[in-house]
């Protein structure tokens, strides 16, 4: 009875080590739920949209959050403003050229002053993002919670781990060429995102 | 003369009344009219609000504007078609 308890627990400890280390998390999102939120100050209103079609993998080591590295794509046509005339310019060459740019792509590069408590870690990420093919290097802070177990919750038969991140950061439009000439107490040069993305590490 | 230039000017004035009346009706929008409105939904799991847009048609401030200058061309027309005065001739 021993042995067999002895071989039961060195199973366990094994497969607890080979969960462990970094994981890959996907962020094609079933449900769609992933988005990211755009506003610009603009005359009479803010421009405010989103863009739900995002994708790309982040790898993540919850004992070494510090190590995360991925890339994130959104498709720029997926951008979305309520009023149809607006979304058209958005679209056009003069704005995000979404014909020749089909991408907006954040790719990190390091984790700054990160600090985890429990599930959760802050930190300040740099990367090199790319806006309507100029790539400028950006720091924003971002926040990561680590859900352990929690996929089978949102896709059932399927378990695993799920990451959610979030950010807020603020960029000129101005340093991408979006529609530089356009007279800055009409259209403000910054634009505010927020991301708010879950990914996916299955597991078998 | 005198029955164009009266229809002119009740066209005028229903056309303000109605979209001013449709504004109104549809919450008075003093941003740019809109083709959809977001709808947000919580992902219990992750915390996340997605965000959905419903085809709905919610006019604004251009939509008004463009309606009461429709209506004011309208009238102003209307000033063109004089009554035709009648001349003593002894």
């Amino acid at each position: 009875m021993k042995t067999i308890l002895c071989i039961l627990t060195a199973l366990v400890s094994l497969a607890t080590a080979a969960l462990a280390g970094p994981q890959t998390f996907d962020f094609k999102d079933p449900k769609g739920v992933n988005n990211a939120v755009f506003k610009l100050d603009a005359t009479l209103e803010s421009i405010n949209g989103s863009a739900n079609g995002i994708s790309g993998t982040i790898i993540f080591d919850p004992e070494n959050p510090a190590a995360t590295k991925g890339r994130i794509v959104v498709v720029t046509a997926s951008l979305h403003v309520p009023n149809p005339m607006m979304k058209e310019h958005l679209h056009s060459a003069l704005w995000l050229d979404v014909a020749k740019y089909p991408e907006i792509v954040f790719e990190t590069l390091e984790l700054k002053n990160v600090k985890t408590t429990g599930d959760t870690t802050t930190a300040d990420v740099a990367g090199k993002f790319t806006v309507k093919g100029v790539t400028q290097t950006i720091t924003a802070p971002a926040k990561l919670t680590y859900l352990k177990d929690k996929l089978g919750q949102r896709v059932p038969n399927q378990k695993g781990d799920l990451i959610v991140i979030r950010a807020t950061f603020t960029i000129k439009r101005t340093d991408y060429g979006i529609n530089p000439s356009a007279p800055q107490d009409k259209v403000a040069d910054e634009i505010n995102l927020t991301l708010s993305i879950a990914g996916a590490a299955p597991r078998p | 003369m005198a029955l164009v230039k009266r229809r002119l000017q009740i066209l005028a004035g229903l056309l303000a009344v109605t979209a001013v009346l449709v504004w109104l009706a549809t919450g008075a929008n003093r941003g740019w009219t809109k083709t959809s409105v977001p709808v947000k939904t919580l992902d219990e799991v992750t915390g996340i609000e997605a965000i959905a847009y419903r085809q709905q048609f919610v006019p604004g401030v251009d939509f008004l504007g463009a309606a009461l200058l429709g209506a004011g061309v309208l009238a102003g027309v209307s000033l063109f078609f004089r009554k035709k005065t009648t001349t003593n001739p002894s």
